[in-house]
């Protein structure tokens, strides 16, 4: 049977690892390549880079990370950020990007996601939503909604209704990522991650809050999570990799133990 | 020399990677000749049957491959390039290239709950012995994308199974050709150690 993933996310701004607290006080903890190589040797299942970098001239910056990235790390690799046509998805691709993360340009032109799957394979396209809860009313019934431009722009839009388009639009992966756990260490948003993986055919990356290896555990249990998705407790070096998938696997959750 | 055939089918730079990190460089090309020319092929591949054989036709990269085969030399399928020698794929309703008699099929599952594509790390069973997955035990996973796998018309042909629901053909074995439905090169150090069996295997199978 199919493992559960664990996936590190790496942000990237102009080349250095960095690490933000519910999207905000955005701090450089290091060199992105290196930790990369590290995770990797400690049995990670998948990276994904998120390209934070503000300008857009800096952005050809992110291409050289993960050409770097790519020739030392035999893992799926998932890139980030940015991403507003098939062109930039495709230069990412060559560069070593197994998938592409669509998030912002995505909601601003939903057609994205079909030229993106039509183009590289829906199974390679990612939706990315930052979600933010909400009070349960017409416009959000779902209770979640979603935010994009890192946390800037409130869109008003359903994070359920959205999930399901984005499955019809071709998209082959949801990563789930709650504004509201984000860096805070204290959990995943089961409710919300469980709430969307029962309502699409495809995975789930669970993302936002993962403090400890418990987290992991409920999110790929309790939340039906196929992944889950960790940051800052890896890059402090509060836990290792390997330690992450001993526990699950001592709590009889499949994850892939041998490399 | 090692060539990769490119057919725009993406996947190839990392493929070219996997190769250099266990020490052997390898070219990529489209050029019928210098994959005629090659010691030995990898086919790689992601996307959909129909669009894939359309464009090795239209680049005469069929045939080539097909000389390669029938030359003895060894030919590495991955994904999509296994999926294309064998008979006929369901998806698109696609002839292929033939090389290995058999066809693909699309999952189709009963749990409502299990995902098509197959994504993710899975173990294997290897059925039957061959040179290219000498000492991989059943703790080992590689890494899948696909909703279609191979199903050859005789077993011997396969060389190791893994489960979705059910048991599906993972590694198929004919002759010179050696198949993987996963990604070697997406599979870590599991992975290139299969890629580097294949660049010494000399294509010999029972």
């Amino acid at each position: 049977m199919l493992s559960k993933r664990v996936v590190a996310c790496l942000d990237v701004r102009d080349g250095k690892l960095a690490k933000s607290v519910k999207f905000v006080d955005t701090k450089d903890i290091g060199d992105p390549v290196a930790k990369a190589r590290e995770y990797y040797d400690d049995g990670l299942d998948e990276l994904v880079f998120y390209d934070i970098t503000a300008s857009s001239e800096k952005r050809k910056i992110m291409l050289d990370v993960v050409e770097s990235v790519a020739d030392q790390v035999f893992i799926p690799l998932s890139v980030g950020g940015g991403i507003r046509s098939v062109c930039d998805a495709t230069d990412l691709r060559l560069a070593g990007a197994e998938k592409i993360n669509v998030n912002s340009a995505a909601v601003r032109r939903p057609q994205l996601v079909q030229e993106c799957a039509n183009a590289i394979g829906s199974q390679n396209v990612v939706l990315s939503m930052d979600i933010l809860k909400s009070r349960i009313d017409h416009e959000t019934p779902s209770g979640y909604r979603i935010i994009i431009d890192g946390g800037r722009t409130d869109t008003g839009l359903d994070a359920l209704e959205w999930a399901l388009r984005g499955e019809d639009l071709g998209a082959g992966e949801l990563v789930v990522n709650s504004i509201d756990a984000d860096g805070t260490l204290d959990g995943y948003e089961i409710e919300l991650t469980r709430m969307l993986s029962d309502a699409v055919r495809i995975p789930i990356v669970a993302s936002g809050g993962a403090g400890t290896p418990h987290h992991l555990f409920e999110v790929l249990t309790e939340g039906r999570a196929d992944a889950a998705l960790v940051a800052s407790m890896v890059h402090y070096g509060t836990y290792k990799v390997s330690e992450l998938k001993h526990y699950l696997s001592s709590r009889e959750v499949k994850v892939r133990m041998s490399w | 020399m090692l060539a990769i055939v490119d057919y725009d089918a993406g996947n190839l730079r990392s493929v070219q990677r996997a190769c250099a990190e266990v020490g052997v460089p390898a070219v990529v090309t489209a050029s019928p000749n210098e994959i005629r020319e090659a010691e030995r092929v990898i086919f790689p591949g992601v996307g959909a049957a129909g669009p894939a054989m359309r464009s090795i036709r239209s680049a005469g990269i069929d045939t080539a491959l097909v000389d390669v085969f029938n030359s003895g030399r060894p030919l590495l399928g991955i994904c999509m390039g296994l999926q294309i020698c064998l008979e006929h794929s369901e998806e698109d309703d696609t002839s292929t290239l033939g090389m290995v008699p058999g066809q693909v099929c699309r999952f189709r599952l009963n749990n409502p709950k299990l995902k098509i594509p197959h994504m993710g790390w899975n173990n294997l069973r290897v059925v039957r012995d061959h040179p290219v997955l000498q000492s991989i035990d059943e703790s080992v996973e590689f890494y899948f994308v696909h909703a279609y796998y191979p199903q050859p018309k005789r077993t011997e042909d396969v060389i190791a199974v893994s489960t979705y629901e059910k048991e599906f053909c993972c590694v198929v074995g004919f002759k010179n050709f050696v198949g993987t439905q996963f990604h070697p090169e997406k599979s870590g150090r599991a992975g290139l150690s299969l890629l580097e069996r294949f660049v010494t295997w000399e294509g010999n199978h029972a």
